[in-house]
């Protein structure tokens, strides 16, 4: 467990609701090491998106502790907790939200403007970026332009240009239709392998799950269960 | 990061092209309203003053009470020295006299008997002294339509309209049947210099202008005054300065048992022009407070609606690190912005519209034929320093109100509610 990048412990997560309250997590105990392509599968309502929340220091726990990269995410202020998501952790979303008024190149950018790089350095890693996900000639293309494959690859380039440590991935092919889904994992596949990313998916996308090297299921806030590759395979 | 907020704000119109309009368009409206009440407060003010208020005037206390009959057995008298002592004491005030006089206007026929009569309001001023001002201060010389100013005693000017009823012309006598402070019965007869119209229904019905040694001699009135009349040598009202030599006057010679003291009164003791010269100071103040309140509303609403447009960029934004108040920072940089751009666009906009209208004004004759205040026929803006800054209130003060209180939204929830909401 040296290079663990992600532990959770007794974990829990309660929302108000009315005058009581409502259990999101319960008791998670999972850590992820440097490197994984793991995947929270799970029907609507089981926890993904609050675990994917707590990870990305979105949120915080109820109870239990949540580190990431050696940091307690409860003991995190604000800033600290947005500098992580900065420097060290990219988001690619269900519907690739990305900014319509900026061409491909600039959305991929903006995430640099918070680190303080120069033009010179945006521009080497932005380009590179795009060189990762085949879209070096639609630099300046606007996002209405593009199809949503090539929409979510932007996405996946803006997530990887900061080259983060952890990458959270909510439900990236719901969007897309076979052949645009099998691309993007194959991206993503390929970017975990040659930088060594770790990948987290939300996903009950039959197809994501083909690529994933551990399936955790969850219900009703709980970890049911938690298979490796080879697990699944040998079954 | 401001490059890239600029580039955006260029880009998307409902950011930068609709605010813009809508900031300018209020900022026009509050530097134009300013302007145009200015102007026409001011010139009702100014009007007052000059032809019958003074900044100050002094009266005898009688005739102070009865005032609106004209009551020149009431007058002043010795009023040259009245005068001089005045000067000494109020070097800030130039004072003048003022008769005026009510009667019946005769025009004679080629044989001297009755063509024509009308009820005639006359008023004598210092028209012929070189160093006298009276004719600017009145406007006559811009208001007379036939023949010139009286260039010796014995000529008077007439009301344009009165000439054209009756068909009197230039250089036709014409005789007024009126009385003297004493009471007794004139009929003087004077030969018409000019005919004349003010643009203000009140003065131009009936009117006779005659020099001040006219209506002394035809009037009995040697050395009296109805009214003394102080101006500030500045040419514009200080109420402030106006109060305290009032009082100081009134103090020292105000007998309370004479009633032939002179007492004084200023411009704002007139009761109708209180009521202006307060709506005059109030009125910008309550305008900018208006627009102010309005417009924040609408920016606001404008502000709430353009961020729930941008939900999803700003939940983007929060995912790739941005903290929240930085995001909240630029929403008021993007208003500061976009509200000095429509200030600046609005505030131009309003004073050329005001500057056409000082210089052009607009014309309300035919509206006030039968009005009896005195009030300007033609209305005109006034283009003060004041305006070149009183839209930025709004302008600028709203614009950023208007989106704190849409951005204020975002910044005081938790984020991961707020990622949520914010349909990332």
């Amino acid at each position: 467990m040296n290079n663990v990048v992600i532990d959770l412990k007794r974990l829990t997560k309660h929302f108000p609701v009315g005058n009581g309250k409502f259990t999101a997590l319960s008791d998670i105990n999972l850590s992820f090491s440097k490197g994984e392509f793991a995947g929270l599968v799970g029907p609507s309502g089981s926890g993904k998106t609050t675990l994917l929340n707590i990870i990305g220091s979105l949120d915080v726990p109820s109870e239990g502790s949540a580190n990431v990269l050696g940091k307690s995410i409860a003991g995190l202020s604000q800033k600290q907790a947005a500098q992580l998501r900065n420097y060290h952790i990219g988001f690619i979303f269900q519907t690739y939200n990305l900014l319509p008024v900026y061409t491909v190149y600039e959305n991929v950018e903006f995430a640099l403007l918070l680190q303080n790089m120069t033009e010179g350095e945006r521009r080497k890693a932005v380009m590179q970026a795009l060189e990762w996900v085949g879209l070096t000639d639609k630099e300046k293309s606007k996002p209405s332009m593009l199809s949503g494959g090539e929409c979510q690859r932007v996405a996946i380039a803006r997530s990887m240009v900061k080259q983060p440590d952890i990458v959270l991935a909510d439900e990236p092919t719901a969007n897309l239709d076979s052949k645009n889904s099998h691309h993007i994992l194959q991206t993503m596949q390929r970017l975990n392998e040659e930088l060594g990313v770790t990948f987290i998916f939300s996903t009950h996308d039959e197809k994501v799950m083909q690529y994933l090297k551990r399936k955790i299921s969850l219900a009703d806030g709980r970890v049911v269960n938690d298979e490796t590759v080879e697990l699944i395979a040998n079954r | 990061m401001i490059k890239f907020l600029v580039k955006g704000i260029l880009r998307d119109k409902s950011r930068s092209l609709l605010p813009v309009i809508v900031v300018s368009l209020g900022v026009f409206l509050t530097v134009f309203m300013s302007g145009w009440m200015k102007g026409v407060f001011g010139d009702m003010i100014d009007m007052n003053a000059n032809y019958t208020m003074g900044h100050v005037k002094i009266m005898t206390k009688a005739y102070a009470e009865n005032e609106s009959q004209i009551p020149n057995d009431l007058a002043l008298l010795e009023v040259s020295e009245l005068i001089a002592g005045l000067e000494v004491e109020y070097p800030e005030l130039e004072w003048v006299r003022r008769i005026q006089f009510g009667g019946l206007l005769d025009v004679p026929d080629e044989n001297g008997e009755t063509r024509a009569q009308g009820p005639a309001a006359g008023r004598a001023v210092d028209l012929l002294s070189p160093e006298s001002k009276e004719a600017e201060r009145l406007n006559i010389p811009k208001s007379i339509v036939k023949g010139d100013l009286p260039k010796e005693q014995g000529e008077v000017l007439i009301s344009d309209e009165f000439a054209e009823r009756f068909g009197v012309k230039v250089g036709d006598d014409i005789s007024i049947l009126g009385s003297t402070m004493y009471g007794s019965m004139v009929v003087p007869t004077f030969k018409v210099a000019g005919t004349l119209n003010f643009g203000m229904a009140m003065l131009d019905r009936g009117a006779i202008i005659m020099d001040i040694r006219d209506a002394e001699e035809a009037f009995d009135m040697v050395d009296a005054a109805g009214e003394l009349l102080g101006y500030f040598k500045s040419g514009i009202y200080d109420d402030e300065k106006a109060l305290i030599i009032r009082d100081g006057f009134n103090t020292r010679y105000s007998e309370a048992e004479d009633e032939f003291a002179p007492t004084m009164v200023r411009l704002r003791d007139e009761e109708t022009l209180k009521q202006y010269l307060d709506m005059a100071d109030n009125m910008s103040a309550m305008m900018v407070l208006i627009f102010v309140l309005a417009m924040s509303i609408v920016l606001w609403n404008t502000g709430l609606l353009g961020g729930l447009r941008r939900y999803t960029e700003y939940g983007v934004r929060l995912a790739l690190g941005e903290e929240k108040g930085h995001i909240f920072k630029t929403i008021i940089y993007e208003a500061i912005i976009i509200g000095s751009i429509g200030s600046v666009l609005g505030t131009a906009l309003g004073i050329l519209v005001c500057f056409y209208l000082q210089e052009n004004g607009i014309d309300f004759s035919a509206l006030m034929k039968n009005v009896t205040m005195m009030m300007p026929t033609v209305y005109r803006a006034h283009v003060t320093s004041e305006l070149f800054y009183i839209g930025f209130i709004p302008g600028l003060f709203a614009m950023t109100l208007g989106n704190a209180l849409a951005g204020y939204a975002i910044y005081k929830r938790k984020t991961a509610q707020l990622f949520k909401e914010l349909e990332v």
